[in-house]
């Protein structure tokens, strides 16, 4: 596991530097006019915010198969990627998205909305299947809401602000969303770390886990909080980017001891990397107008899902378990 | 210490159930389909709370407890325990190592030593046999060195020479002073090898006592409706269906 996350810091390492470089003007430093103010105020924020959100939807993703037992699980199952999407959309609705600091405030809500009705209705009795079923209602209730939004878009420019916000991009971002991501990310990976002994016990299922002294609504708690910083902060910053969650813990786990607990540094650091090297590869690929990152996630990860499932279909478990 | 049930009641599955179980014994619970047998277990185990009536360890209800000092006082092996992900032998057996808060390795390797898992401990619990993935299941629940081991049918799903290995580790387990109690289908096995057998019949208890006592012809003929005979010596008897 150490030497997973050494060479992950050191790709890391590697990586963010070309990625200040990389873009459609590659920067070169006594040549590029205002070089220093495009690595400062552009691509310095948004190196970073790349990290910050890859690595809260790297360590939510391993946190959630931890948790459901399951390779093909993605944090956007509890309903809080879809209920920060709602108040992002709902901040476009009203014409709020221009105020610097109301988008973000408005997706923050709808996670914590989302994150308040998930644990209202899955209780204290901590039943997993509760649980998901309870957070794809969420997200199907989401969804919905926001279909509605677009459809009763107040005017065109308000429709097509939202459709592009929710394709998920890091573009012109800038060091508000830096400041906003970064603390909220970074306590929703502690709590993941704060639930990792008790996401080993359910390795063994729920009843074992319980009897090695887990409590099934002290996890869920730190689950919730967890994925609602870490995955509300990331959306509220960069709209819906799926799919690092699910890939992310499979690319890492055959070079740990596959326990969920080993999972979550290697998954943010890895997701860290992914979006960091998908966020710079969109910048620099000959596009009339840049691709968005969230569809470029999308058109690796999907595929790469089926791949999943083909290989389970085939009854090999070996890189997936 | 010993582990009782006082007067417990499972809304529809078991209804006014005492026991009083001694450690240093083996304990088998008995009953046909539907007697009630894991639930009971369970609610020893502290896993489920019983809607009446309550189980207590040295007199303290399990309610009162802390999960984790439960933990660290009862083992449970669950029924069909399977692993979720593909982890080596040793670090599931030193999962059991939970309760604690620590990574002790003397636990974890006398347990691994004590089930025989020494050549086995790194390597994928997918790659197990059946009997090998049941004694590193065991092995986990030693590994948190408990009072008291409850196992949910850790027998059923294995061939008669691995029951008999198994239930021998078990009985190490019982010589060395902790409380063993486990559901079992199998009555030969329960005859030869339980020191006590607690027998419950359609959720109700229905006796406790010694395994000769327990499992005689008229017991299982009232609860189990079978005309049966018990053939051969103590410690090894079979039991013939008329």
């Amino acid at each position: 596991m150490k030497r997973a996350n050494m060479i992950l810091l050191v790709l890391l390492a590697l990586a963010l530097p070309l990625s200040l470089l990389a873009g459609r003007v590659w920067l070169d430093f006594g040549v590029t006019p205002n070089a220093e103010v495009i690595l400062a105020q552009l691509r310095l924020p948004r190196a970073l915010l790349a990290i910050i959100v890859g690595a809260g939807l790297g360590a939510a993703g391993a946190a959630m198969q931890g948790y459901l037992r399951n390779p093909l699980a993605d944090p956007g199952l509890f309903g809080i990627a879809p209920g920060a999407a709602l108040g992002a959309v709902a901040s476009f609705w009203f014409g709020y998205s221009a105020s610097a600091w109301l988008l973000p405030i408005f997706a923050l809500t709808g996670a914590a909305g989302a994150m308040a009705l998930l644990a209202l209705i899955a209780g204290r009795t901590g039943g997993i299947a509760l649980f998901t079923l309870a957070g794809m209602m969420i997200a199907s209730l989401a969804g919905a809401m926001m279909s509605l939004a677009i459809s009763f878009a107040p005017n065109a420019f308000a429709m097509s602000e939202i459709v592009t916000w929710l394709m998920g991009a890091l573009t012109d971002r800038s060091w508000r969303e830096v400041y906003l991501a970064a603390p909220l990310t970074l306590a929703g990976i502690l709590c993941f770390l704060m639930a990792r002994r008790d996401l080993d016990a359910l390795i063994l299922g729920d009843a074992a886990a319980r009897s090695m002294g887990m409590r099934p609504g002290v996890l869920q708690f730190w689950l919730i909080a967890g994925v609602g910083l870490t995955v509300g902060s990331g959306v509220a910053v960069a709209g819906i980017i799926g799919f690092v969650g699910l890939i992310v813990p499979h690319l890492v786990r055959p070079f740990t001891d596959r326990k969920p607990s080993a999972l979550i540094i290697p998954s943010a650091l890895a997701g860290a990397l992914l979006v960091l090297v998908a966020d710079s590869v969109v910048r620099i690929l000959p596009t009339i107008t840049e691709l968005r990152l969230g569809i470029a996630l999308s058109l690796i990860g999907a595929p790469f899902f089926l791949w999943l499932l083909l290989r389970m279909r085939r009854g090999y478990s070996g890189g997936l378990m | 210490m010993n582990l009782s049930a006082k007067n417990i009641t499972v809304t529809g599955r078991i209804a006014d159930v005492s026991a009083t179980l001694e450690p240093g014994k083996i304990t088998a619970i008995c009953g046909p389909n539907g007697a009630g047998k894991s639930t009971l277990l369970s609610c020893l185990g502290g896993l489920i709370t019983p809607d009446n009536g309550y189980a207590e360890l040295g007199g303290v209800p399990l309610s009162d407890m802390a999960p984790i000092e439960r933990a660290k006082q009862i083992g449970f092996l669950p029924q069909n325990g399977e692993a979720a992900w593909d982890v080596a032998v040793r670090n599931l057996v030193a999962l059991g190592r939970m309760p604690h808060r620590d990574a002790a390795r003397e636990p974890v390797d006398a347990a691994i030593t004590a089930l025989d898992l020494e050549a086995l401990q790194d390597r994928p619990i997918s790659q197990l046999s059946g009997g090998e993935k049941a004694r590193a299941l065991l092995a986990r629940v030693l590994a948190g060195q408990p009072e008291w081991i409850l196992a949910d049918e850790p027998l059923a799903a294995l061939d008669l020479a691995h029951q008999l290995a198994l239930i021998g580790h078990l009985r190490k387990q019982a010589d060395a002073g902790t409380g063993v109690v486990i559901v079992l289908h199998d009555l030969a096995l329960a005859m030869n090898h339980a020191d006590r057998v607690v027998v419950l019949d359609k959720g109700s208890f229905a006796g406790q006592g010694a395994a000769e006592k327990m499992l005689s012809h008229a017991v299982i003929s009232e609860v189990w409706k079978l005309d049966i005979d018990w053939l051969g010596e103590s410690g090894s008897k079979a039991l013939s269906i008329r």
